[in-house]
């Protein structure tokens, strides 16, 4: 993988501390640069951290669990938002990652190498779409084709799930499910493509020696060695999932409430900071609002960092396996 | 292929019992195998005889063609883009690359060990051995405990990993590793074992267990070998046939054919001169 072949060659020749004042200068000022990024990170944490004061010494640890948000009353709980983001990211992911992987083992398993790296192009081109465009797609074409067609299919054959159930409104959990996993495919399906792709060739040959077919070697040899990898991307396609704004605002429905039926309009955590802020008259109704952008600042930086920890993993191969 | 034992019974008389290379019963044969990576040539019409349980070895310069050669007797060449194959393959008389034949049926037929130790790091030694045998349609009723000791003894490996055979494959070291793909390739019961240089990643002491071991293993099965060196080639085999640029330069029983070379370009390369 090109990422530990990288590191290898910084490892091996790293220059000492030079005595020439320019590169001093360099590795001073770079060396800057880099500290900066992670003081930024940390400003980011301390500043929700201070400015949700009021509301977390209200509330407390009961802010996660409350299920009013009324902001006439002065009473703020965070449950709705952290509901409608956990239901729309899980609802995308169910549909994303078997599209996404699917499309990954195609693409570095069984697709001819032009037609891989051509189509490998388009998926990442769905990533460079902004995700207000996503939510306009929503408006004028999924949310009509969920109300009409969707909604109505699923509550007529799968109605007897308390998920699929009531009145199809077209705005909901699961447009915003639907919206996210177009979104989030690219995610899964570049990083995994990638990961494939590392495995090395005498692993494949290895099973195909032993009279693998092409389907058995994926399972014997191929997708066991990229498991941990592909698991970091689809963590990365969550983390993308709990902190999308804008396109899941657009179809969501905006209110708070926990239901059991997808077909229901819900909300989530960045959805409610989009939409509340310039309505926030008073200093409580303010710093609730920001704590509840420090739990989802919290959560996706967890998230990204077991991603990025089991991607890492895998750069570093299991023995002296690796050609 | 059952010829054997028979002679050594009606000849008990005899001291050297074993059959000169050239009067084994044939196993395998090539006949004009040409291989190609996209338009060049690698190799040029190559045509062998591999007696049954005999080790024939293959030796020659980096890049002769002996590797490509080995890979296309159980069609692993075709396995990289652009590879192609010309000629014959006959394994008992019937040509691997006949349009009917599936190259999975064949592989199972004939095993390959490979240059680099390359157990599955995910599986356990119990699971890599029983990898092969876990495939569709090899369990063969046989408990797969049996197999996968009867394997690892065969490769000389189970003493020393018989108390921790559910630990990873990976944690081996790389002579046992290469022991245990050896065990992996015997436990679906190949006629013929391939080995591409099965030792060029390994020390001298484990280098040597898998000499020892190749003596055992051709009491059963026909054995090929590729390597690069030649005193391997010398204590291991019965026959050695030396590859010069894709070509077949001298095929012979390894004795004469180390001291008595017939063309002058085995003589070059056997003395050192180049390669």
């Amino acid at each position: 993988m090109r990422r530990s072949t990288s590191r290898r060659d910084r490892g091996s020749d790293r220059p000492r501390r030079s005595r020439n004042p320019s590169d001093r200068l360099f590795r001073g000022a770079t060396l800057g640069f880099a500290l900066a990024i992670l003081g930024l990170a940390l400003l980011v944490a301390w500043q929700l951290f201070i400015h949700s004061k009021l509301s977390r010494e209200q509330f407390g640890w009961s802010f996660l669990w409350t299920q009013t948000w009324d902001p006439v009353a002065g009473q703020f709980g965070a449950l709705p938002f952290i509901y409608g983001t956990l239901v729309t990211s899980v609802l995308a992911l169910v549909i994303a990652v078997p599209l996404g992987l699917g499309t990954a083992l195609f693409l570095a398993e069984l697709a001819p190498p032009r037609l891989s790296q051509w189509l490998a192009f388009m998926v990442e081109l769905l990533a460079a779409i902004p995700s207000v465009i996503y939510g306009l797609v929503g408006i004028f074409i999924v949310v009509p084709w969920v109300r009409v067609h969707l909604e109505p299919a699923l509550s007529g054959t799968l109605g007897f799930l308390p998920l699929f159930r009531g009145a199809p409104y077209g705005v909901g959990f699961l447009t915003a499910g639907l919206i996210l996993a177009v979104m989030v495919v690219p995610f899964i399906t570049s990083v995994s493509r990638e990961v494939l792709l590392a495995v090395p060739r005498v692993q494949r040959e290895a099973a195909l020696a032993l009279g693998a077919t092409r389907w058995e070697m994926l399972r014997m040899a191929v997708l066991p060695y990229a498991r941990s990898g592909i698991a970091g991307s689809i963590l990365l396609a969550l983390a993308r999932a709990l902190g999308e704004t804008m396109a899941v605002t657009m179809v969501i429905g905006n209110k708070p409430q926990i239901a059991a039926s997808l077909f229901e309009p819900g909300y989530t955590m960045p959805a409610v900071l989009a939409n509340e802020f310039t309505e926030a008259t008073d200093d409580l109704y303010l710093h609730a609002l920001i704590e509840i952008g420090l739990v989802l600042f919290v959560v996706t930086v967890l998230i990204n960092g077991i991603a990025r920890l089991m991607l890492m993993r895998l750069a570093v191969p299991a023995g002296p396996v690796k050609r | 292929m059952h010829l054997l034992p028979d002679l050594k019974k009606a000849l008990p008389a005899r001291a050297s019992l074993a059959p000169t290379p050239e009067e084994a019963p044939e196993a395998m044969r090539t006949e004009a195998l040409s291989a190609w990576f996209g338009p060049h040539q690698v190799l040029h019409e190559i045509s062998l005889r591999f007696p049954a349980r005999q080790v024939t070895a293959l030796i020659g310069p980096s890049g002769c063609g002996k590797t490509t050669y080995i890979r296309c007797l159980n069609r692993m060449h075709e396995v990289v883009p652009s590879a192609r194959v010309g000629g014959k393959v006959l394994l008992g008389g019937e040509d691997i690359y006949a349009p009917k034949v599936d190259p999975v049926l064949v592989r199972r037929r004939i095993g390959m060990v490979f240059q680099k130790p390359n157990p599955f790091p995910a599986m356990s030694i119990y699971g890599n051995v029983a990898a092969g045998l876990r495939l569709t349609g090899l369990a063969k009723g046989r408990s797969l405990d049996e197999i996968v000791e009867r394997s690892l003894r065969q490769a000389a490996l189970w003493d020393e990993v018989k108390d921790r055979l559910h630990q990873p494959g990976t944690d081996l070291s790389g002579g046992q590793q290469q022991r245990l793909c050896i065990a992996r390739t015997l436990a679906v019961e190949p006629e013929v074992l391939l080995f591409d240089e099965p030792c060029s990643a390994l020390d001298p002491v484990a280098t040597e267990k898998i000499e020892q071991l190749l003596f055992e293993l051709k009491k059963r099965y026909t054995i090929v070998i590729v390597t690069h060196n030649m005193q391997q080639a010398a204590r291991v085999s019965d026959l050695t046939g030396f590859l010069l640029m894709g070509d077949l330069v001298e095929f012979g029983r390894t004795e004469s054919l180390f001291t008595t070379p017939k063309d002058p370009r085995t003589e070059a390369y056997i003395t050192g001169r180049f390669g």
